[in-house]
């Protein structure tokens, strides 16, 4: 069970994006995304390398600057948002090797102070350090030098920092690039453990197809700069895969239909009310997985030019399938033996 | 509205004390730090060597040790020296590896990090200055020690500071990756050629002393030179005065300067960074070590 089964307690929304637009120079690098988080969801953009998903997530931090578009974040414009604003806020951001000479109790002891005005009746901001450290499995490298520490301690002190005021909403961009399966799976559970205890709403950007489907309870995939699906991974699936295999036998004969588009289900009424010695069917959906990579396959060949321009919002459906459909054949019959 | 601005009041006043024990931390980390403590204590060092070399020479025409004569002038540079160029390496390596994003993502998280750093430059410069002045009093017997001595050079270092550290933040802000702070320690080199360090500046041509009369080291060697040189030595200087007045002025004209400058700038700088540049920054190191 990667998605949560209650829901979160309030209808809030959290963040609220509409119309997003960023240009650099001449170059669209996001051409028109929308989407809302209610609180306590956790949202994936998922999305191929240079799909715009880091540019998002900084808009959205108020690191970045955007060209167009309305887009508030707890209830304010993050261009304009002021430090109370960033004390509900948590950045997980992925250190290198800033205060490498910091021991971990000190620098999160250091970092906590800042939240203590921010506290309210409802929120007790900051974490308790000690805690914290606990929570994140570092206790027994409290007093550890930050530049001694493994890259999943790091990461783990990393999340940490981010959730030391006690954040309604978490950013985390690429949260597992660079991990090993083990320490991969470590933070999945911390975000869990985020996710479940506090009713944090998180965003996190991934390429990672398997990550998304893990820990986020809606996931969006961006592609050239616009959104290209939205919903749980099964409403993904539906959505997003539109291609069907359909085979079956007939007079000794072994044949293969592809559907590249809506419902197979017609075809193969129609099959069966033609041809009355159909034998051996199978319908067979392409999967996620497939649909992803095809689409992360052409975001890695045609480079820049081709994305961004061909699609809006409205006809997304069709955008996602008609790049994908080079795995199956078009609409021939083919016979085998 | 009142709670609103007491809360921002209460959580600026926060920062400012975080800023505070960030200094101390950080000063800590610095002195356990061998290849820090090479820097603090270089001054020293290169004192107790020109001492050496210098051993029984006077001034030239005064029955005046030249080694005395030099110590406030060394304590004037070592002011502007570690104010000048400490601060603007700090903040260009700080911003590449991600610590002002870090203080960016925090909130009020820069003002704890520039009263973390100018604190911290404050102490190691203290120390350095200490590491300095004590052994030499009782090396250099022809030094004046009084507590006029003491006020001033107080407020030399006070000043020092504030017309040093801004501008250096300004110019650590200015610099694009963390590798050029090399030029900023040329420059400052360059700097103490015409500042009557270690040169009279009576003895340069009269272009070369206006150049060298524009920027602060002059004046914080003359300062301190002030402070610590008896009354009859201020006969070796331009106008064959101390110019206490003029002194602060010109270093008051570089912190007001500092001052007004380096939020603008660091701002400008700081709106710029986001976990990209930071990512930027790592695969350059990553790919070409520097």
């Amino acid at each position: 069970m990667s998605a949560r089964d209650a829901p979160p307690p309030s209808g809030d929304v959290a963040l609220d994006v509409r119309d997003l637009r960023m240009r650099y120079g001449t170059k669209d690098v996001l051409t028109g995304v929308s989407f809302e988080a209610r609180r306590g969801e956790v949202l994936a953009l998922l999305g191929p390398n240079g799909a715009g998903k880091t540019t998002t997530i900084e808009i959205l931090e108020g690191f970045r600057m955007r060209s167009a578009g309305e887009v508030l974040v707890l209830g304010q414009d993050p261009a304009h948002a002021d430090e109370a604003w960033r004390a509900r806020l948590g950045v997980v951001l992925q250190s290198w090797r800033d205060h490498g000479r910091w021991q971990v109790r000190e620098l999160l002891g250091y970092l906590a102070r800042f939240y203590v005005p921010y506290s309210t009746p409802e929120v007790t901001r900051p974490w308790d350090v000690d805690e914290l450290i606990r929570m994140v499995g570092l206790a027994e490298h409290a007093n550890a030098k930050v530049q001694n520490l493994s890259g999943g301690q790091r990461r783990r002190l990393d999340v940490a920092i981010g959730i030391v005021g006690r954040p309604e909403l978490v950013f985390l961009d690429e949260p597992t690039a660079g991990f090993d399966p083990h320490a991969r799976r470590e933070f999945h559970d911390l975000v869990h453990r985020l996710a479940d205890f506090e009713n944090t709403t998180i965003l996190l950007t991934t390429h990672d197809l398997d990550e998304a489907e893990k820990l986020a309870d809606r996931i969006i995939v961006l592609d050239g700069g616009t959104i290209v699906a939205n919903g749980s991974a099964d409403q993904l699936a539906r959505e997003l895969t539109t291609q069907a295999e359909v085979r079956w036998t007939s007079g000794g004969r072994r044949h293969v239909h592809a559907v590249t588009e809506g419902d197979p289900t017609g075809f193969v009424r129609g099959l069966l009310a033609q041809d009355q010695e159909v034998t051996e069917l199978e319908v067979k959906r392409a999967s996620l997985e497939d649909t992803y990579m095809s689409l992360v396959h052409r975001a890695e060949t045609s480079g820049a030019e081709t994305s961004g321009a061909e699609t809006s919002g409205a006809d997304k459906n069709t955008a996602a399938a008609g790049g994908s459909g080079q795995a199956l054949s078009e609409r021939t019959e083919e016979v085998q033996s | 509205m009142t709670t609103t601005t007491t809360t921002r009041t209460d959580a600026r006043w926060a920062a400012v004390r975080a800023g505070l024990s960030r200094g101390w931390l950080e000063t800590k980390y610095s002195i356990r730090e061998p290849g820090d403590l090479v820097w603090t204590l270089a001054f020293p060092v290169i004192y107790l060597v020109v001492l050496l070399f210098m051993r029984g020479s006077t001034v030239p025409g005064m029955d005046f040790a030249l080694g005395a004569m030099v110590l406030p002038s060394l304590v004037g540079m070592s002011i502007g020296f570690g104010g000048l160029t400490g601060p603007a390496s700090t903040i260009a390596v700080d911003r590449e590896d991600g610590t002002l994003l870090r203080a960016k993502a925090t909130p009020n998280g820069m003002i704890g990090y520039l009263v973390g750093k100018i604190l911290m430059f404050a102490l190691t410069t203290a120390v350095s200055l200490v590491a300095l002045v004590i052994p030499a009093f009782a090396v250099a017997g022809d030094l004046r020690l009084d507590a006029r001595t003491f006020v001033l050079l107080v407020l030399i270092f006070l000043v020092g500071m504030l017309a040093t550290v801004p501008i250096s933040v300004a110019l650590g802000s200015l610099l694009k990756r963390a590798s050029q702070t090399g030029l900023l320690f040329l420059g400052s080199m360059l700097l103490i050629v015409p500042s009557g360090i270690f040169y009279p500046i009576t003895a340069l041509p009269e272009w070369v002393q206006w150049v060298g009369q524009a920027f602060p080291y002059y004046w914080l060697g003359l300062g301190a030179r002030s402070a610590m040189l008896p009354e009859s030595m201020a006969a070796a200087e331009i106008g064959e005065s101390w110019r206490t007045a003029e002194m602060f002025a010109v270093l008051g004209v570089w912190a007001v300067l500092g001052v007004v400058l380096a939020p603008i700038v660091l701002r400008r700088m700081a709106r710029r960074e986001s976990g990209s540049t930071v990512a930027a920054a790592r695969e350059r190191y990553m790919s070409q070590g520097y």
